[in-house]
């Protein structure tokens, strides 16, 4: 009755996988406590005391609930602590499974741009950068760290950008997409010089606390509103970026919008570009087309990727971006992740998909 | 058509489910109440394990705004990545029913002398007459 079977290979493994660079990790705390030993003594008082207050009226989180607890994937909880806590975890689930020769972190919680507290924001950015080397860079030179800033006090964040510049585990400096003013106006502009001395790329990730709506109509009902809602606000931080002039006034500034999705991108330009040559003359320290400084300056990360129904509109909408301007992302490990395998809805060829999967990524975060 | 003998049936009580490997795949399979339903491990989407998800009913609209209805309770599964949510009973995602669908398997409980008749595989079980089975083919 009993019938030995021989041994079978496991029907996936990882020899099929190509090697990616992965443009959106997001590492975190296990528990809030795990930073105060980054923290100078008198911010570790004020952590457990009060606690950090976001740019977000009446409450202490994200304003809407996410698809899932922790906006992650049930199975990337560690054994101990939350998800993207844990290293040698996401090693096995997500670096060496998926083959990630290059991971950009993205520190997007605890918001630390986002505390009303500007020395704390500062404190808090500081802090986070250091564990982020104490805990991660050091331990696993695959990973490579964003720069956490207090950018509502771009003096204060233009300090810790010149801080980290040209140190390795730095590749970019970042920013959330939700500010206090459109990220163009130049209350910010010290943070985009100070990252054009450093070499470093801006990326901005889509969220974090601006204390507006989180879309252009007023505060939506429902989490899936916030989730299309960032594109609008990715297209009026842009917009604000191309208009203000900051490409003009900081020519070596190189911006990379992540989880913001893409395919809204070609018909801001259309757009822009339009009006522009009607209205040239209203903003005259702009030399060029907008759509000529988004080409030139901006990059976007694919997760999460528009799909459209026939799925050759896909190319088109490659061909109007650049494919040299997209770098693949997982969001490992939000519940959004996206598989490198399975996530582009088309078939690329192959010099597209190796610019897309890693040759984009290691020309722009290579040090310059 | 290979039948696999995966555990005793006694192994897998309603409402609850248990992972086998059948023929190099591993293949989830679930108890409704008496009723066995088995599906790929792997989501049609992008991968991710079901045998990780969350069960749950469905929540739809009811017949006149602002009335809805709770129904399938326990058999609805929902994937662990994007929570694309799949019909136990049919492996259909109820996203896009008519174009991804989880694989399904076809599972039985058999008892211990019906499966004395062969031809049966069984990797781990030992099959004693008394008991019942439960039984997947693929
Ligand atoms: S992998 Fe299952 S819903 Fe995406």
């Amino acid at each position: 009755m009993n019938v030995e079977l021989p041994a079978r290979p496991k029907p996936e493994s990882t020899i099929n996988r190509p090697v990616i660079a992965d443009c959106d990790i997001h590492p975190c705390l296990a528990r809030p406590a795990d930073i105060l030993p980054y923290l100078p003594k008198r911010w570790q008082e004020h952590a457990m005391t009060y606690g950090m207050l976001p740019r977000h009226g009446y409450q202490s989180g994200p304003a809407y609930p996410k698809g899932q607890p922790d906006a992650a994937r049930l199975d990337s909880w560690p054994p101990d602590g939350r998800p993207g806590s844990d290293l040698s975890f996401m090693q096995a689930q997500h670096l060496d499974a998926n083959r990630v020769e290059l991971g950009i972190m993205t520190v997007i919680a605890p918001a630390a741009g986002a505390a009303q507290n500007l020395d704390y924001s500062a404190a808090l950015a500081r802090a986070l950068n250091e564990w982020q080397v104490a805990e991660w860079t050091s331990k696993d030179t695959r990973l490579k760290a964003s720069i956490v800033v207090p950018y509502e006090d771009a003096a204060a964040a233009a300090v810790e950008i010149d801080h980290w510049a040209g140190h390795d585990a730095f590749v970019q400096v970042l920013l959330l997409s939700r500010t206090a003013e459109p990220l163009g106006q130049r209350r910010y502009w010290p943070i985009y010089e100070a990252a054009q001395r450093a070499g470093l790329p801006i990326g901005v990730h889509a969220f974090g606390y601006g204390g507006y709506p989180v879309t252009a109509g007023g505060w939506p009902s429902y989490y899936i509103e916030e989730m299309v809602g960032h594109s609008q606000c990715c297209q009026a931080l842009l917009t604000s970026m191309v208009i203000e002039g900051v490409f003009e006034r900081f020519p070596g500034t190189r911006m990379v919008l992540i989880e913001a999705g893409l395919a809204w991108l070609p018909s801001l330009c259309w757009r822009l570009d339009k009006h522009w040559s009607r209205l040239r003359d209203e903003t005259p320290h702009l030399r060029r087309a907008p759509s000529n400084y988004i080409r030139d300056h901006v990059w976007l990360t694919t997760q999460p990727m528009e799909e459209p129904e026939k799925r050759k509109h896909f190319h088109d909408i490659v061909e109007w971006i650049g494919i040299d301007r997209l770098l693949f992302a997982t969001d490992y490990p939000h519940w959004d992740f996206d598989d490198p395998l399975w996530a582009v809805p088309v078939k690329l060829d192959d010099g597209a998909r190796q610019a897309l999967f890693l040759d984009n990524a290691k020309a722009l975060y290579g040090r310059r | 058509m290979v039948r696999h003998v995966i555990a005793p049936a006694a192994d897998l009580p309603s409402g609850e489910r248990l992972v086998a490997e059948v023929a190099g795949r591993k293949v989830v399979i679930f108890n409704l109440d008496g009723e066995y339903f088995g599906l790929f491990n792997r989501c049609p989407h992008q991968g991710g394990d079901l045998c990780l998800g969350r069960t749950t009913g469905l929540v739809e609209a009811g017949d006149s705004p602002g009335q809805y209805n709770y129904s399938r309770r326990g058999e609805i599964l929902r994937c662990p990545w994007h929570g694309w949510e799949f019909d136990i009973r049919t492996g259909k995602s109820r996203a896009e029913p008519g174009r991804i669908r989880a694989k399904t398997y076809d599972v039985d409980v058999k008892s211990g002398s019906e499966l004395f008749d062969g031809p049966y595989q069984a990797e781990t079980v030992l099959v004693s007459i008394e008991d019942d089975y439960i039984v997947v083919e693929a």
